[in-house]
């Protein structure tokens, strides 16, 4: 059984169809790509696994239990944590006050404490300026605070927005080894929405491409990258 | 910075001051008689150099005055004398013994305030300290929750009518069996402070999805739904004519003359200020009141944490509710006398000036805001009706000058001494 399947998932806002009847199943353990061009669709489909935007028709579940009308703080509690796109950092909010947001839900400050330690460990940078505001960070350390931020929620799932968006190709280089850290180490299975298609199907098992809200391709990662059409479209080659 | 040259400055400044006599020519230069059914205008000339003279003036020491602004905010970290007036007495105060003194001293001129002075500023400072519980109170709302609310007065009304109402219905029936009335005072309290809080959540529930100007509207109209409806029922709230000879608190059955019931009340409310001092920080320090704070800086991100923004929303209001209710119970024992005039849409924007004039989350912010707008006008009558006027200016002043307010949110930071001690 997959840990995440959608359905023939329908979301709309108001009269705009953003995803039409997709379909898409991420298992426990891998990282899973959807690629796709801006105003494909992606954040939406994001969106709509937290249950913040809600879906018209087709269903979402989680470990084959069905969370399409689960309200997002129960979602987060079943395990799914998402890294918005544009990070989304709370910049009023010190890092460390940042890092206990996404702590929220939990009780346990043994576990918090101990995940609050294994993500400076990760992010040596952010242990730096624990006490700094979240604003005054630069892009690349933000990104870091909103992934370092999502896993304080001690995630099975880990849903994470176009993380390489506004960023130098040496950040991006790291953010994405480390993206690839946390699945091997921590064994959390990694959702990537990503238009830096190339760096994605590097670490990805699998891959969706999404247009106009509907998936166009599903294939593995390695077939996606040798595809003719994908490497003309998105890897630009 | 650019920097501006004098004579471009004098140069604006000369066209505003034509454009300030076009503009005030009708109504400073020409004067209309009517003597005899017949309309005479009188051109007074004279007046047009002093216009003129004036704006330019005045816009030439704002042109100033924003060129300093703007300096000062460059080499802020300079530090002149005021920085270091500062730097000094946050010093001193950082010592534990100067701060515990001078905390020691503030209380004990409070407490010997209503026996030093008469009633007169006994009643003044008691008005002060309602206005601090309401600016706290709102505080919670606009500071911690970033929710805009227009209608705050409406709660503190609410608080107000629970006594008035309870005195104008059960009052006799205690008489009758020999209670003294002041018991409902006491009993008003924590009821105005639960009914307050209901309608505190009622308001939320419409306004759940809304944010910025939709907010304000809604809750806006929620004030002045309130004070339409007190105004109009009057068969059951007394409409324009409120309720009146309302019992002050009781006090072991005392008969207290006006003067000791002033006094009384003073250290009521001055209690009533130290508890929600001390209620409000807890919550700011909590993880409800973080939740707050995470909601007014980016909603999506907390949902995207498991926040429930709808509980959150609730919890707000309700929050800020509570305590306009307990405000407005010790405001009708103070006046004995409550009409709806008293819960007007000024009276919210005057608890909103306080919050952002003080400095918008900041505890002190809030508390110097009220006294500085509760106790000024009071001293001030001879300039009572410009009031309006000069609060504009000064919410101006405060915005361009200092837009984090008078006295500025401190943030907490203990997560790094926490770590030293550890090492
Ligand atoms: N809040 C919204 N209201 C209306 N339309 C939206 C909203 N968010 C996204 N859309 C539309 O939905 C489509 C998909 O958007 P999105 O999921 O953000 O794409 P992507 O993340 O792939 O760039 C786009 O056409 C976009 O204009
Ligand atoms: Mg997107």
């Amino acid at each position: 059984m997959a840990l995440l399947e959608l359905k023939n998932v329908s979301t709309f806002y108001g009269n705009i169809h953003a995803l039409k009847s997709i379909s898409i199943s991420v298992e426990e353990g891998e990282i899973v790509t959807l690629i796709g061009a801006n105003g494909a669709g992606k954040t939406t489909t994001l969106m709509s696994i937290c249950g913040i935007t809600p879906v018209r028709s087709g269903e979402i579940l989680l470990k084959g239990q069905n969370i399409t009308k689960v309200s997002p703080n129960k979602i987060v509690q079943m395990g799914v944590s998402q890294v918005p796109e544009g990070r989304r950092i709370f910049p009023q909010l010190t890092v460390s006050e940042n890092l206990d947001m996404g702590a929220f839900l939990r009780r346990d400050k043994e576990g918090i404490k101990r995940d609050m330690e294994e993500v400076f460990s990760i992010f040596p940078r952010l242990a730096e300026r624990r006490n700094q505001l979240g604003g005054t960070l630069s892009g690349g350390e933000q990104q870091m605070l909103a992934i370092s931020r999502a896993l304080m929620a001690n995630p099975h799932l880990l849903l994470l927005d176009e993380p390489s968006l506004g960023l130098a190709p040496l950040i991006v280089q790291s953010i994405f080894e480390i993206i690839q850290r946390i699945n091997k180490e921590r064994k959390t299975t990694i959702l990537l929405v990503e238009q830096n298609a190339n760096m994605a199907l590097k670490i990805a098992s699998k891959g969706y491409v999404l247009q106009n809200g509907v998936i166009k391709m599903a294939d593995t990662a390695a077939h996606l990258l040798e595809n003719e059409e994908v490497r003309k479209a998105y890897l630009g080659l | 910075m650019k920097s501006r040259s004098l004579l471009a400055d004098i140069g604006k400044s000369f066209l505003i001051a034509i454009w300030f006599m076009v503009l005030l020519f009708p109504l400073m230069v020409m004067k209309v008689n009517v003597s005899k059914g017949v309309a005479q205008v009188q051109f007074r000339w004279n007046m047009l150099p002093l216009v003129g003279i004036a704006a330019f003036v005045l816009s030439l020491l704002w042109r100033f005055a924003l060129e300093w602004n703007e300096k000062r905010g460059n080499d802020s970290r300079a530090g002149g004398p005021l920085a270091k007036l500062k730097a000094l007495t946050s010093q001193y105060l950082g010592i534990a013994v100067v701060r515990k003194g001078a905390l020691f001293i503030l209380l004990a001129f409070a407490l010997a305030y209503p026996f030093l002075f008469g009633m007169y500023h006994t009643n003044v400072m008691i008005t002060a300290f309602i206005y601090i519980i309401l600016a706290l109170g709102l505080n919670i709302v606009v500071g911690l929750g970033g929710l805009l609310n227009l209608g705050y007065a409406a709660f503190f009304g609410v608080g107000a009518y629970t006594y008035g109402l309870l005195w104008k219905y059960v009052g006799h029936s205690f008489i009758a069996a020999g209670i003294d009335p002041g018991w409902l005072f006491w009993i008003s309290l924590p009821l105005a402070g639960i009914i307050a809080t209901l309608f505190g959540i009622l308001l939320s529930l419409p306004v759940l999805r809304l944010r910025g100007d939709y907010l304000a509207i809604i809750t806006l109209a929620f004030g002045e739904i309130f004070r339409m409806v007190m105004q109009n029922s009057g068969d059951i709230t007394g409409g324009a004519t409120g309720i009146s000879l309302i019992p002050r608190p009781w006090l072991f059955n005392i008969k207290l003359t006006p003067q000791k019931a002033a006094t009384y009340i003073y250290f009521i409310a001055i209690v009533l200020v130290l508890i929600t001092i001390f209620v409000v920080r807890r919550i700011e320090d909590s993880k409800v009141g973080r939740a707050l704070e995470a909601m007014r800086e980016d909603e999506i991100a907390c949902q995207a944490m498991g926040i429930n923004l709808v509980r959150n929303k609730l919890i707000t209001f309700a929050l800020g509710a509570f305590w306009a209710g307990i405000a407005g119970v010790v405001m009708a024992a103070q006046t004995t006398y409550i009409n709806p005039d008293s819960f007007t849409l000024w009276e919210s924007i005057i608890i909103l000036m306080a919050v952002v004039i003080g400095g918008t989350g900041s505890i002190p912010g809030a508390i110097g805001g009220a006294i500085l707008l509760k106790l000024l006008p009071e001293y001030f009558r001879a300039l009572a009706q410009y009031r309006m006027l000069i609060y504009g200016i000064a919410m101006i002043l405060v915005i361009i000058f200092k837009p984090d307010g008078l006295i500025p949110r401190k943030r907490k930071q203990y997560t790094f001494k926490e770590k030293e001690l550890a090492k």
